[in-house]
């Protein structure tokens, strides 16, 4: 009986060895240099400045056949945002949708204007700017009846092996956070800050587009923009980083 | 439209040595990258930048393909005089940028 | 996203005129040392450059070489009588030597810079601080690059 147990404990700590305790959580913010993360906190030289400058004119420019403006429903982001991108992706009538997504259903349907397309600089800008009103507020995504088969299927596609290397982000980002990968360190991949200033794009981009990075990384089929299982897959990541401080716009090797 | 941001203090005691930072939007497109198919990406860069204050020239700078893009420039100047600080960056294929920030001194 | 058909007539398109673009010279270390020598001696002359008073702050492993923050600091009393003239900011194995050359003078109070460099290898940079009485000063530090500028496309 008591080696049942044993057995029955030894395999249950296994199979949850991969996720990371809750306050052992780090940002990939710690993960980068001094002077990396100085470019960061610094407003006035962050170079994501001139996107959220972009989305502050976005959203105060009517637009569209209803010539509305975010603005003119909306009033002030800094009050009617607050907090908004830190309940972001959420679930509504059973599909995931992300902040994008929700910002181009306000401009569909309220603006009556064409999508912005994913990853054009409009629309990053746009959610640079709501995403900067919840900077410092902890994310929250809560595991509930309308999310959690959402959750599930996330977290499928984040244990899941994919790709000609064959790795699940799982292998890298749980088991060998820390370590380094060709010279650099693996963090964590909590999505703390997008859209972020990425070094590597020399400009902006989404969680999506990092996401695709590293699965092209791994060689594996990147999903589509919006898609079901991307959304998925981000709901997953935040809901994982719930409790960790938002620094929209972030900046990030 | 080009665009820049400068950060200069509003106010300052005369002598005050103040910082001033500086950041221009832009690719800085090295000239050295190639597309798809193999063809160079040509070149496109901010080659200059000054600083004057009240007219007079305090800080100047020669830029290379090797500034990142979205190049920041900072500075230091001393707070001699109130008056007008002119900012003027000028690059590859006629680009030009001007930016005034005006500064109090006590 | 780049259809097979579209792989295979680039592809094809490449190998054919392959010959003519030439990746990278056989001779790219002699050649970028060279660069680098001739733009520091445009800068000094037959002038000696002696190591010292200038600091220069670079990280030794860099995040990303596409954007590496840098600090230049000289110590001088930047008086009419005493000032940098100018510092100029080099790397050794980028595809050419120049970075930066900033022109100061008294009225700037304190002889820094700071900007942002790309830097494609592994390799030294180099601040080379010119005075007001003629002499030519420098630091140099080496730095580790993984994620290298210029040289690799962003295909992502």
């Amino acid at each position: 009986m008591r080696a049942a147990a044993f057995f029955f404990a030894v395999v249950c700590v296994w199979l949850q060895a991969a996720e990371i305790p809750l306050a052992e959580r780090r940002s990939g913010y710690e993960f980068m240099g001094r002077e990396t993360r100085a470019m960061q906190d610094d407003d006035t030289t962050n170079p994501a400045l001139f996107s959220l400058l972009d989305g502050e004119q976005l959203w105060n420019r009517p637009d569209g056949t209803a010539a509305r403006a975010c603005a003119g429903c909306h009033g002030d982001a800094a009050q009617s945002m607050k907090g908004i991108a830190a309940r972001y992706p959420t679930v509504a009538g059973g599909k995931p949708i992300n902040l994008e997504q929700r910002i181009n259903a306000c401009r569909v349907e309220q603006q009556r204007a064409p999508a912005f397309a994913y990853e054009s600089k409009e629309l990053v800008a746009l959610t640079a700017y709501v995403g900067r009103q919840s900077r410092g507020m902890p994310i929250a995504i809560e595991a509930n009846d309308a999310t959690r088969p959402r959750l599930e299927a996330g977290r499928a596609l984040y244990e899941r092996r994919q790709g000609q290397l064959n790795l699940s982000c799982s292998q890298c980002h749980d088991d060998n956070w820390g370590k380094l990968l060709a010279g650099s360190p693996i963090p964590q991949g909590h999505p703390t800050g997008y859209p972020i200033y990425r070094l590597e794009w020399q400009g902006m981009g989404s969680l999506e587009r990092r996401l695709r990075n590293c699965m092209i990384g791994v060689r594996a089929e990147p999903y589509a923009y919006g898609s079901p299982e991307m959304v998925q897959l981000e709901l997953y990541l935040m809901w994982r980083a719930r409790g960790m401080k938002l620094e929209t716009p972030a900046v990030r090797p | 439209m080009a665009r820049v941001a400068v950060t200069v203090p509003p106010s300052a005691k005369r002598g005050e040595i103040i910082e001033i930072k500086t950041l221009a939007q832009h690719e800085m497109e090295t000239g050295f990258r190639r597309t798809q198919t193999g063809e160079l990406v040509p070149r496109d860069i901010i080659t200059g930048f000054v600083c004057r204050y009240n007219g007079v020239e305090v800080f100047r700078a020669e830029l290379h393909q090797a500034m990142a893009a979205n190049p920041l420039i900072a500075f230091t100047t001393v707070a001699a005089e109130s008056g007008t600080l002119e900012f003027t960056w000028t690059g590859d294929h006629g680009y030009l940028a001007n930016q005034k920030a005006e500064i109090k001194v006590v | 996203m780049t259809t097979r058909r579209q792989f295979l007539a680039l592809a094809c398109g490449t190998l054919a005129a392959g010959e003519l673009r030439a990746q990278l010279d056989p001779n790219i270390q002699a050649k970028r040392k060279a660069a680098l020598e001739a733009a520091i001696s445009k800068v000094v002359g037959d002038a000696p450059v002696r190591p010292g008073k200038v600091k220069l702050d670079v990280p030794p492993l860099i995040d990303n070489g596409n954007t590496v923050p840098i600090t230049v600091t000289v110590e001088s009393p930047m008086t009419e009588a005493s000032y940098v003239k100018a510092i100029h900011l080099f790397t050794e194995k980028n595809p050419q030597p120049y970075v930066l050359t900033a022109h100061l003078g008294p009225r700037a109070g304190r002889a820094t810079v700071s900007t942002r460099a790309r830097i494609a290898d592994t390799g030294r940079v180099i601040a080379i601080a010119e005075l007001s009485d003629g002499s030519f000063w420098s630091d140099a530090v080496s730095v580790v690059v993984t994620l290298s500028a210029c040289l690799e496309d962003g295909l992502i």
